[in-house]
């Protein structure tokens, strides 16, 4: 009944670990992180590293059992990792993730054309020459063109891989779009390609967007509202302009002064305690 | 200080020669901070191993390297390694890879020290400590029995600025130094940087993607692409007025702290390194908005204009063009950065700044 694209309530994970002294220990590496995420919205998730990001996105899309709470897509329990196989194509049909590293989802040996054509024909009614323009319409919006679409992905360069990602993630015409820092590592001037594509994706199909990135600036041109995390805790959340323009912890203080802009002076009170 | 002049730079490649610099003129005077900016294969790390005579076996090189004018490429073994050793500090961005791990923190500061300095070992030992504490690091006593595995990579990269300050060099090459660090930990790492490079005048280059950054902490920046500078101005103009179309792209790609805009000013097309840019014109031909047929022949040099030096032949037309032009449209009204040839130069009334 909800009509949230994405709703996340109490989620928790603690990791197994091994203590100084090598005994069994836990580490709770996410901690009751509840938000949602409308329809064609746009979230932003910032935080330092292992701050639990990616931890979340992985518990989103089904790749990390949650220890506890609950999660539903378009109004779906998502709680509990996929077993079966149309299980888990259903739940990829809705949700898609890009990560900062695409060869860990690019299959080497694959052509790109072929890796978004293998998505089109599992998640999509096209055939034949539908598809062929479908595909080509796909990585025209990404700027790849017909020698890169045949090209295997270490013969591309790293923006260029990474678009071919997102044109795999998005041939699922996805409801929901993960990118854990998906356009950190691009030159400025492909990140802004990839920006512009991405806002005006959402805008044409109502796509909605969960944001991971240390990159406040980026967060700002992309994001509605944003989440702030620290140890695996959300400290702050809010609208995103609001909350980079008026941060109210002090944490979102020290990010926020950390973005060097013209006439910057670097702080050096922001010094935090390293963990011994 | 240091002085590049008209430096070629190709690398072999299979049998091929393959050039990465091309016609590269830069200087740092001492103490100056100089920001060297480009996309990923502009040619910015090449600049520092040239700079250092680190380059791959085989590599073609021509032009001119000096520092304190003494030609780095006559310099004999003695004099290259004392030049290495004393006169320039590397910082580089991964510091794992280029500190010992088998080291502990102190016995690798103390190292430098020694070899470098010929400092007795209890001063060393003093010195490593102080040096520790110098870059803010807390409990130096206990950090100096640690090994590089055991800090995080913020730690390290402090302890490799505190390795080369211990060899009190002149200049400076920081080679992408806070790339890797989380935003918080690049503030601290940069500050500290700025701070001991001003107390204690040395020089440096400052290597970085990052134009906001690099803005931020030097005096002029260089932008490069394909392999040479196409500007470089004070950073105070370049992030007003910037004149290359290149440079414009530049700031109009980044995204604003400040403020969402509708759209970014994104570049067409991807960056370049020198080997794939046509050979003869201008290297930004293809992706540029203001690109002529006259564009096509001939490599515009680096000129002057407007108290700063730009590598395009239409610079002045450009210039013209912005001031004629009404307001642009796609700025919004709050945004003081990026103010570029493509709108009028308004005088921007005190700078932003963000710190409390
Ligand atoms: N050892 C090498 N052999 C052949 N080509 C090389 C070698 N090292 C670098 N290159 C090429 O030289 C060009 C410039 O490299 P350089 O590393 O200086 O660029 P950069 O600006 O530092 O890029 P990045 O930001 O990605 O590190 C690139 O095209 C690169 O592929
Ligand atoms: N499989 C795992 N086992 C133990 N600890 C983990 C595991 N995965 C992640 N962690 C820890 O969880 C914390 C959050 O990690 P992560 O989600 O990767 O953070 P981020 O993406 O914000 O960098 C980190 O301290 C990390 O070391
Ligand atoms: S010389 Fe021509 S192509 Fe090159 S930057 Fe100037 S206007 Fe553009
Ligand atoms: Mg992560
Ligand atoms: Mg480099």
């Amino acid at each position: 009944m909800s009509a949230e694209a994405l709703s996340v309530r109490a989620l928790t994970k603690v990791f197994r670990v091994a203590d100084a002294k090598g005994r069994r220990a836990e580490f709770t590496a996410v901690n009751d992180v509840s938000f949602a995420l409308e329809p064609a919205g746009s979230l932003g998730i910032v935080g330092e590293s292992g701050s639990g990001k990616t931890t979340v996105a992985r518990m989103l899309v089904g790749l990390e059992p949650a220890t506890s709470g609950t999660m539903t897509v378009l109004g779906q329990d998502r709680s509990q990792p996929a077993r079966k196989a149309a299980d888990r194509r259903e739940r990829a049909r809705q949700m898609q993730v890009v990560f900062q590293d695409p060869y860990t989802s690019l299959d080497p040996s694959q052509t790109i054309g072929s890796a978004v054509e293998e998505v089109l024909r599992a998640h999509s009614a096209l055939t034949g020459p539908a598809r062929t323009a479908r595909l080509t319409d796909l990585m025209d919006q990404v700027g790849l063109d017909t020698r890169q679409t045949a090209a295997r992905p270490r013969e591309l360069s790293g923006g260029q891989r990474q678009r071919a990602a997102i044109a795999r993630a998005l041939a699922a015409d996805p409801k929901v779009l993960i990118l854990d820092e998906a356009v950190s590592a691009l030159d400025v001037s492909i990140q802004a390609q990839v920006l512009n594509l991405l806002s005006d994706i959402r805008a044409a199909t109502g796509i909605a967007y969960v944001l991971i990135s240390h990159d406040l600036a980026v967060v700002r041109q992309l994001c509605d509202t944003v989440l702030v995390m620290r140890k695996g805790e959300i400290v702050e959340r809010g609208d995103c302009a609001n909350v980079l323009d008026h941060p109210e912890q002090e944490y979102t203080r020290v990010l926020r002064a950390s973005v060097p802009v013209a006439g910057w002076k670097p702080l050096t009170s922001a010094r935090q305690a390293e963990p011994s | 200080m240091l002085e590049l002049n008209d430096l070629d730079v190709a690398l072999r490649v299979g049998g091929r020669m393959r050039r990465v610099l091309s016609g590269l003129s830069l200087s740092v005077a001492a103490g100056e901070a100089v920001g060297l900016v480009g996309e990923s294969g502009s040619g910015k790390s090449m600049t520092v191993r040239a700079v250092t005579r680190l380059l791959p076996e085989g590599a073609a090189v021509s032009g001119r390297i000096r520092f304190d004018g003494r030609d780095v490429a006559a310099m004999d073994a003695p004099a290259l390694r004392r030049y290495r050793d004393r006169d320039v500090g590397m910082i580089f961005q991964d510091p794992r890879a280029h500190i010992d791990p088998t080291y502990r923190i102190g016995s690798f500061l103390t190292e430098a020290l020694r070899v470098n300095r010929g400092v007795g070992p209890a001063a060393a030992r003093r010195q490593a400590t102080e040096l520790l504490a110098a870059v803010g690091i807390d409990d130096p006593e206990r950090r100096v029995r640690q090994y590089p595995h055991e800090v995080s990579g913020g730690m390290l990269q402090r302890v490799m600025i505190a390795s080369v300050l211990a060899a009190e060099p002149r200049l400076i090459l920081a080679d992408e130094p806070t790339t890797a660090l989380d935003v918080t930990i690049q503030a601290e790492v940069v500050a500290i940087l700025d701070r001991l490079r001003r107390d204690r005048g040395i020089g440096m280059l400052f290597i970085t993607h990052d134009l906001d950054l690099a803005l931020a902490i030097c005096d002029r920046v260089a932008v490069m692409y394909a392999g040479s500078i196409v500007e470089i101005r004070s950073a105070r103009d370049l992030h007003r007025s910037a004149c290359h179309p290149y440079t414009v792209g530049l700031l109009g790609s980044r995204p604003s702290i400040q403020a969402r805009v509708d759209k970014l000013v994104a570049i067409p097309g991807r960056p370049v390194s020198a080997f794939e840019a046509p050979p003869d014109g201008c290297a930004f031909t293809d992706r540029c908005a203001h690109a002529e047929p006259d564009c096509l022949h001939g490599r515009p040099a680096l000129e002057p204009f407007n108290d700063g030096l730009v590598r395009c032949r239409r610079v002045a037309d450009l210039a013209v063009l912005a001031e004629s032009r009404p307001e642009s449209p796609a700025a919004p009204p709050s945004e003081p950065a990026a103010k570029s040839v493509v709108e009028p130069p308004a005088e921007s009334p005190a700078e932003e700044g963000t710190q409390p």
